[in-house]
């Protein structure tokens, strides 16, 4: 039986893949730069991927070990920020909602980069801790305690614990992810 | 202090994944940029000149 070329199904994630490099360095430029190192170490070794594990968690740890390792060659402790990832705000069906939406985009931004890795992994990309743990190196309760202290930060900086903010964001978001085309 | 299974805990949980997988899928939909549609062009041309040499 033959299998399927792996290369083919890089291009199958790479949406989500630039979508990881856009949350994780909010720069446009720096997150295109980032992809196409990605993609070209992808395909020249592709012979490292293993057929049968995740591809998608392979990718994203290359991407990720080519940000942090740019980071410290230029020896720069804060990335430079154009506000790709606040900016990228779709039109929503209700005024609220966008509103809504753009604060959580604002606060996210503020968040630190364990962080909101962690939180885009487990929270966004839908990996299990164990899963996002190896792709940053770190233990399984490492990346709980990053998750949990990122929602913790968010919590304080949207004002959540405040039950009538609760109640707002609560119809506010059911407004944006009730959208017809967001998956479940 | 809150525990695992407080409910307003878990409602704020789950607004924060539900926001955050809204941002995920928004970010997805972006144009793919020209250089990446460009390099896969050239990687792909470089492997079907290889095969051929083969």
């Amino acid at each position: 039986m033959s299998h399927p070329d792996p290369k083919d199904e890089i291009v199958t994630h790479l949406p989500a893949l630039r979508a990881f490099a856009l949350s994780l360095t909010r720069n446009r430029a720096t997150a295109d730069d980032m992809m196409q190192d990605t993609v070209l170490k992808a395909w020249t070794n592709i012979e490292k991927f293993q057929p049968g594990t995740n591809m998608r968690a392979w990718l994203f740890t290359i991407l990720r070990n080519n940000y942090y390792t740019s980071r410290r060659k230029l020896n720069r402790e804060v990335a430079d920020i154009d506000n790709a990832f606040s900016d990228t705000l779709s039109v929503k069906p209700d005024h609220d909602g966008r509103l809504q939406m753009m604060d959580f985009k604002v606060a996210f931004d503020q968040l630190a980069d364990e962080h909101r890795e962690a939180l885009i992994l487990v929270g966004g990309s839908g990996f299990s801790y164990e899963d996002a743990a190896k792709m940053c190196s770190v233990a399984t309760g490492t990346m709980k305690s990053r998750v949990n202290r990122a929602r913790a930060k968010l919590t304080e900086l949207l004002s959540l614990e405040d039950d009538a903010v609760l109640e707002l964001t609560d119809a506010a978001t059911m407004a944006v992810v009730g959208s017809p085309r967001i998956p479940s | 202090m809150s525990s695992v299974n407080d409910p307003k805990k878990q409602r704020i949980e789950k607004y924060i994944d539900e926001n955050l997988k809204k941002v995920f899928s928004d970010l997805e939909d972006d144009q793919m940029p020209d250089q990446i549609i460009d390099l896969l062009s050239v990687l792909r041309a470089q492997d079907e000149r290889l095969k051929q040499e083969k």
